[in-house]
């Protein structure tokens, strides 16, 4: 698939819109019964290990609550670094994710580990403020040491057909962002087809995420198998079509980052099966997939405890955060 | 961490089939030893025996069809059709309660993954027991008069492709309008049709409503030319489904046809892309490609070529060829030898006509008999590879430009069973449906079955329905 440059298609609404709408379409049908596919596919014993523990390196450990504290998020940072006390064994996940205002304690809890400090940005989770608002929430983020910012697209915007306006705001967003990553949320549940997911999806890449991410986890449906084959077959074409895209270079892979729902290991390795046989194997990487959760990480200790031991422990066995 | 992501062995265990050192043919209600030869069933994965069948000789097709003859006059055609249904239905459950040792069965008698005798096959056998078993006392609302009456006995000779799901097909409506039947499996897979008749004793049918007879070619030649059978319904290859209609002529025998097939799967450039892949996939490759109205024919909307094939090429590389038990692979094993053969001379034909042969690359087992997925491209209209059905997983691509050229092209061909339409353009679909001279039209799906919607061919694909309120005229009076 070819495009125009990026500077081109960004012109107005309806240049962004022709494109957007001559992307294929998604059939639905089709597209859950190929989720449901590869669903079928049976992951035992070495690989069933292996996956478990790419699994763990992918978690972005979240907590996103308005009763979150210091003490909550210097738990969850203990944990990220070191998911089971008694076995140094177990890789750190990826990041720890959470609001801009609990970044400094995260980064000082952290200190130096080799674990990411996400934050929610941009009025997450409704994105319901004016721009300079939400620059201003990402500023503050990064200015208080977060590397990577996941901040939301207006879905309001996006419905209405303002797609420039969904546009300039990851623009902006991303030049706000200085070094830190991307990840652009979508909320797949608020834009209801799988067209619109493709749709969204394409948007962001033009615009500059890094990442593209499911939901917020405060929206239900949140990651669901269709939509995350759709994202995932987003970012393959969109490594393969870059060439021809805003001066891009073939081989530029960004990442996607599935978030709400997911709390099973069951769940997260059919996901690693969909990564490694959609968009490929070179996306099998915390760079370029991730899970943002909070429960996941102890079913996955669970599951790799019985992996390894042949019995299942009860859920004082692994620590509440 | 090194992504690389080996999906370990995940073998269905061979145990769950119950395989039996010996199986016996079923005439009139009981098990017994044919009097043709002792043949062993082979496992096409790895060429090794599976199990002894005995095979009928002339007189047990005379001994079945005379059971077959007494059930008719006997309990079965004057049983009400509430009581009929009742049977079926318990065929249909034990089917089900049995439904990991059919499927575990199949695919070593077949060769065909695990995955496909689970979720296709064997599910897809108990569904059409369960439609038809529901017909059963709904006879009189079915069109075809206020009390249509059955045919009598019913010949059945079914293919080695989908053994069990062609058992139901045949049995299912025959059974619930009133008729007895003589079947005959395929030589090479006769073993899930023998434990279909297991569970149809258990059923406790009337001895004779069912008779299952293993054999070759003789043995359907002597069930076909049979002066006590009423109905010939048969599933195979046209050149077989000529001599039977040659045979049959002048007999007052009715038949139904079911045979070849070379269908066009047509792809619009406004299709939704991925969805299409895999429908191709799914036309092609699902059970090797042995399949009468698989897609062989992928006819490419010219301005969309090389995206899809690209696209197309990818999504193979990732099909997993193998041991037809292991639960992850994709596909299995060509069910024999001459089959295989055939697939390896005709794709030699398209190399040399000039096609662009591809294969992604796969190991292929050293024992067994294996045939990688293989797509060839510039494929023209006269190649043999696009005229001739070749019954394997081999794809040939041909273009179009235009809606009419992607007709003309899908319609030339001596074939008419099925053909498949990819646009995200509704009014297209409906109007290729109706100029596309195909039993089946599949709207941006492909292979799909469903007990309830009827199956059956256009010109050499056959006649006669199967499947749906249509597939019960075919053993009705009518």
């Amino acid at each position: 698939m070819s495009a125009p440059a990026t500077s081109e298609l960004a012109r107005d609404d309806a240049t962004l819109r022709r494109f957007l709408h001559g992307l294929p379409g998604v059939d639905q049908v089709g597209a859950e019964a190929r989720a449901a596919s590869l669903a079928t596919r049976s992951i035992k014993t070495t690989s069933k290990a292996w996956a478990i523990d790419t699994a763990i390196g992918m978690v972005d450990l979240t907590t996103l609550e308005g009763s979150d504290t210091p003490g909550k998020v210097r738990s969850l940072c203990a944990k990220a670094v070191r998911p089971d006390p008694s076995d140094p064994s177990v890789p750190p996940v990826a990041a720890v994710c959470v609001y801009p205002d609990l970044v400094a304690t995260a980064v000082d809890a952290l200190n130096g580990a080799s674990v990411q400090v996400a934050s929610v940005a941009t009025a997450f989770p409704s994105g319901r403020a004016s721009l300079p608002t939400k620059l201003r929430d990402v500023r503050d983020a990064v200015a208080a040491g977060a590397t990577e910012i996941d901040m939301v697209i207006d879905r309001g915007a996006f419905l209405a057909g303002r797609w420039l306006q969904v546009f300039e705001e990851i623009v902006a967003t991303k030049a706000e962002c200085g070094d830190a990553h991307l990840k652009v949320i979508l909320e797949t549940g608020e834009l209801a087809t799988l067209d619109n997911v493709r749709r969204a999806s394409w948007l962001a890449l033009l615009a500059g995420a890094d990442f593209i991410k499911t939901s917020t986890g405060k929206i239900s449906p949140a990651a669901t198998p269709p939509v995350a084959l759709v994202m995932l077959e987003a970012v393959r074409d969109f490594a393969s079509a870059n060439g021809d895209i805003v001066g891009g270079r073939i081989g530029d892979l960004r990442g996607v980052k599935l978030a709400g729902g997911i709390r099973a290991a069951k769940e997260a390795v059919r996901y690693l099966v969909m990564v490694n046989e959609v968009a490929g194997e070179e996306w099998l990487t915390p760079k370029l997939f991730r899970f943002g959760a909070s429960s996941l990480l102890n079913d996955l200790l669970l599951q790799r405890h019985k992996l390894a031991t042949g019995a299942y422990d009860g859920p004082d066995y692994v620590t509440v955060d | 961490m090194s992504p690389t992501f080996d999906y370990a062995p995940a073998p269905e265990s061979r145990d769950i089939a119950r395989l039996q050192p010996s199986y016996q043919i079923f005439v009139d209600g009981a098990f017994r030893d044919g009097t043709g030869d002792a043949v062993k069933s082979i496992n096409p994965a790895d060429e090794e025996p599976l199990a002894e069948v005995t095979e009928a000789g002339p007189s047990d097709v005379d001994d079945a069809v005379r059971a077959a003859r007494r059930a008719f006059e006997g309990p079965w055609s004057a049983m009400s059709g509430a009581e009929r249904g009742k049977y079926l239905f318990r065929i249909a459950r034990a089917i089900q309660e049995r439904s990991r040792e059919l499927a575990v069965l199949e695919s070593l008698d077949n060769g065909k993954p695990i995955k496909e005798s689970r979720d296709v096959d064997v599910p897809l056998a108990a569904a059409h027991f369960f439609y038809y078993a529901g017909w059963a006392d709904k006879l009189a609302y079915a069109g075809y008069g206020p009390d249509p009456r059955p045919i009598g006995v019913c010949g059945q000779v079914i293919p080695w492709n989908f053994p069990l799901l062609m058992a139901a097909w045949k049995l299912a409506p025959a059974l619930a309008c009133g008729n007895t039947a003589v079947l005959k499996p395929a030589e090479t897979t006769p073993l899930s049709a023998l434990v279909l008749a297991e569970i149809i004793a258990e059923a406790d049918l009337p001895p004779g409503v069912v008779n299952v007879l293993a054999g070759g070619p003789a043995v359907g030649q002597a069930i076909v030319a049979h002066d006590g059978i009423d109905k010939i319904a048969f599933t195979g290859s046209t050149e077989v489904g000529k001599i039977i209609q040659r045979t049959v002529a002048g007999t007052g025998k009715k038949l139904t046809l079911e045979l070849g097939g070379k269908a066009a799967n047509i792809v619009f450039e406004d299709a939704p892309l991925d969805q299409a892949v895999e429908g191709i996939v799914n036309g092609i490759f699902f059970n090797q490609g042995q399949v009468c109205c698989a897609g062989s024919r992928l006819l490419v909307q010219e301005s969309i070529e090389d995206e899809l094939i690209t696209a197309l090429q990818r999504r193979l590389a990732t099909l997993r060829v193998g041991h037809p038990l292991d639960k992850n692979t994709d596909v299995g094993a060509i069910n024999s030898a001459a089959q295989l053969a055939r697939i390896r001379e005709l794709s030699e034909v398209g190399e040399a006509e000039g096609a662009r042969r591809w294969s992604p690359p796969c190991e292929l087992p050293d024992r067994g008999f294996w045939f990688a997925p293989t797509l060839f491209t510039g494929v023209s209209q006269a190649s043999r590879i696009a005229q001739e059905e070749i019954f394997g997983p081999v794809l040939s691509v041909l273009t179009f430009r235009t809606p009419d050229e992607a007709v003309a092209k899908a319609n030339n061909t001596p074939y008419g069973l099925s053909a498949g339409v990819w646009t995200e353009k509704g009014s297209r679909i409906l109007s290729m449906a109706n100029r596309l001279r195909a039993g089946v039209v599949w709207a941006n799906t492909f292979n799909r079955f469903d007990p309830t919607a009827p199956f059956g061919g256009y010109k050499e694909s056959g006649f006669g329905r199967e499947g749906g309120r249509h597939g019960l005229a075919g053993y009705l009076d009518v």
